[in-house]
């Protein structure tokens, strides 16, 4: 369990991965809404083009991409079909006792289905492919500082988030110790039923959990002797300076936003 | 005579202070500590070792008694945050687990915390981890994960990270006891550079009479009382008191008192296993003469 590594980061050189972590959390979002601004085939074709640069730009090999949606195959094949069958419209295709399949049907599953794909290459490709756990925290601190004012407690939010992304690696250690522990005393996590296997867990979440307090306890008392007191007059080592380049894929997403619109205006191709 | 570094007065502490059979776990203990020093603490289990670390850092407030650092009380209760973190920034605490006192992902975002709290400027946060990282020989580590990192690896950037707050004293509650012989050597070595080199006064609790032997002074404390204080060779020199409390003078050590008592003649200091070679090899000498 030691080659652990969490989240999906993949390390790699690429005009993604050293855009500003902030930058990329807003284009998430703007993609998501981009995402929604689709309508027609051409809008959906451009919806697909663009989760494809994504990758291009991030230079993460399209199958370790795709391996990201196999998780989802079900979801998509299963909305994929309630689409198919679901949905009514003017051009029957097919028809079979109480079965209607339409050609409306066929187009919206095949447009749920790049949606969701494209969503999950956009966002992945924007930010757990190609920005640490920690920067995407640190991001999120920053993005929502203005909180602070509102006495929202967004350096304790990000404190937690950053305490639990430290520690994942050391308690699953752990979890593993201890289940290889149990397993020496007799234990047996891998037969019986669900509700068998559920309780044979219990001797190892009690000592899994009394240790992550004392750590817990630890890790309090170590932090305060280094002088935290939480987020008031705290400076940080690295300070990301917002360059020119940075901005302009915020332009470029907005860009590609107005176009959707216009394409729906135009009603060019199919439209939903 | 100059005001010590630290200076504890009749210190006592209770955990439960309201429960009125809890036995106090220091007992009227009084010490001075002098700037630069190397003192270690030596006792068995539950003898108040790590209680009376906390005092010092004031993660606990005495139930009776004075400590002061560089003249000030801290003992006081509402004492005012600049104050608490002026003391913690000069009296630094290196716990025993070290996955239990990192708290960044990077090894260099874990030294910078220290100096981060303090609210110290980006850059300057910049050069003294890079500093510190190198006075610790872990430098080339700056971008690794922490827990990737060996124990000993672990518990010198958990030093590193007090370094970077410039304490004048750190405190080192059993950092060598979770390491294995090569870990140890490598956190006893770089506790002694900082010691000799920079200047800073160490408080060293271990269990380990090799690592003490090292220390100029040597504290013994049997529950909650401090029952001896000298320098290592003296200390040693009373291995039945010592055996009393549950400790064990060092091997080489108790060889040099057994011949002795013997009836052999060795004439010197034994703190360390060198130190007896010495003395043994100089007394074969005597005898070829
Ligand atoms: N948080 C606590 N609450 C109550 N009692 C405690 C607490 N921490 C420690 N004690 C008790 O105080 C006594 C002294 O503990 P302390 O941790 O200071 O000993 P120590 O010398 O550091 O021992 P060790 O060598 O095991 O680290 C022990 O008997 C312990 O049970
Ligand atoms: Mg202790």
């Amino acid at each position: 369990m030691k080659g652990i590594s969490f989240g999906q980061y993949y390390p790699a050189r690429s005009p993604l991965h050293s855009l500003d972590p902030r930058v990329k959390i807003i284009l998430t979002l703007l993609y998501i809404v981009c995402s929604f601004l689709c309508k027609n085939v051409l809008s959906y074709a451009l919806l697909l083009l663009s989760a494809l640069l994504l990758v291009a730009l991030g230079r993460i090999p399209l199958r370790i991409v795709l391996r990201g949606l196999r998780g989802v195959l079900f979801v998509l094949a299963f909305t994929a079909l309630l689409n198919v069958f679901w949905t009514s419209g003017e051009v029957l295709l097919f028809e079979w006792k109480f079965i209607k399949i339409y050609l409306e049907g066929i187009y919206s599953a095949v447009f749920i289905m790049i949606r969701i794909a494209a969503l999950i290459i956009g966002t992945g490709m924007l930010m757990t492919y190609t920005t640490t756990p920690i920067a995407l925290t640190n991001a999120i601190e920053d993005l929502l500082s203005p909180l602070k004012k509102l006495h929202v407690p967004v350096h304790t939010f990000a404190m937690m988030m950053t305490i639990a992304l430290r520690f994942i690696p050391t308690l699953t250690e752990e979890t593993d110790r201890i289940m290889t522990a149990q397993k020496a005393r007799g234990a047996d996590f891998s037969s019986g039923g669900l509700i068998a296997r559920a309780k044979a867990l219990i001797p190892v979440l009690i000592p899994l959990f009394v240790s992550a307090f004392n750590r817990a306890g630890d890790l309090a008392t170590a932090m305060e002797c280094r002088c935290y007191h939480g987020g008031e007059g705290r400076t940080r080592m690295n300070v990301r300076h917002m360059r020119f380049v940075d901005v302009i894929p915020l332009f470029l997403i907005v860009a590609f936003g107005a176009a959707l619109i216009v394409f729906n205006i135009l009603a060019i191709g199919y439209t939903l | 005579m100059a005001e010590p570094f630290i200076k504890i007065e009749n210190l006592s502490y209770t955990y439960e202070e309201e429960d009125a059979n809890a036995s106090p776990v220091l007992k009227e203990l009084s010490l001075r500590i002098e700037k630069g020093e190397f003192v270690a603490v030596l006792g068995h289990n539950g003898s108040g070792k790590s209680t009376l670390a906390k005092l010092i850092n004031m993660i606990l407030l005495p139930t009776s008694g004075k400590i002061f650092v560089k003249g000030k009380d801290i003992t006081i209760e509402n004492m005012r945050d600049e104050e608490l973190l002026e003391l913690r920034k000069t009296v630094g605490m290196v716990f025993q687990n070290p996955d239990n006192q990192l708290v960044a992902t990077v090894v260099e975002d874990d030294v910078a915390f220290g100096p981060e709290n303090l609210g110290v400027p980006s850059r300057k946060i910049r050069e003294r981890v890079d500093r510190v990282l190198r006075d610790v020989g872990m430098l080339e580590y700056a971008k690794h994960e922490p827990h990737r990192l060996s124990g000993g690896q672990k518990q010198r950037i958990a030093i590193a990270g007090v370094l970077a707050m410039l304490p004048e004293c750190i405190i080192f509650d059993e950092s060598t006891a979770m390491l294995d012989p090569l870990g140890r050597r490598d956190v006893m070595s770089a506790i002694e550079k900082l010691n000799r080199e920079q200047g800073i006064t160490v408080i060293m609790i271990t269990h380990y009479m090799e690592e003490a032997a090292v220390a100029d002074r040597i504290v013994v404390l049997d529950d909650g009382k401090m029952i001896l204080d000298g320098t290592p060779s003296f200390v040693f020199e009373h291995e039945d008191r010592l055996r009393e409390c549950g400790l064990a003078i060092p091997q080489g050590t108790e060889l040099i008192h057994k011949l002795r008592r013997a009836g052999i003649s060795l004439e010197g200091e034994c703190v360390t296993l060198e130190d007896c070679a010495d003395l043994i090899e100089r007394s074969l000498e005597n005898k070829g003469n």
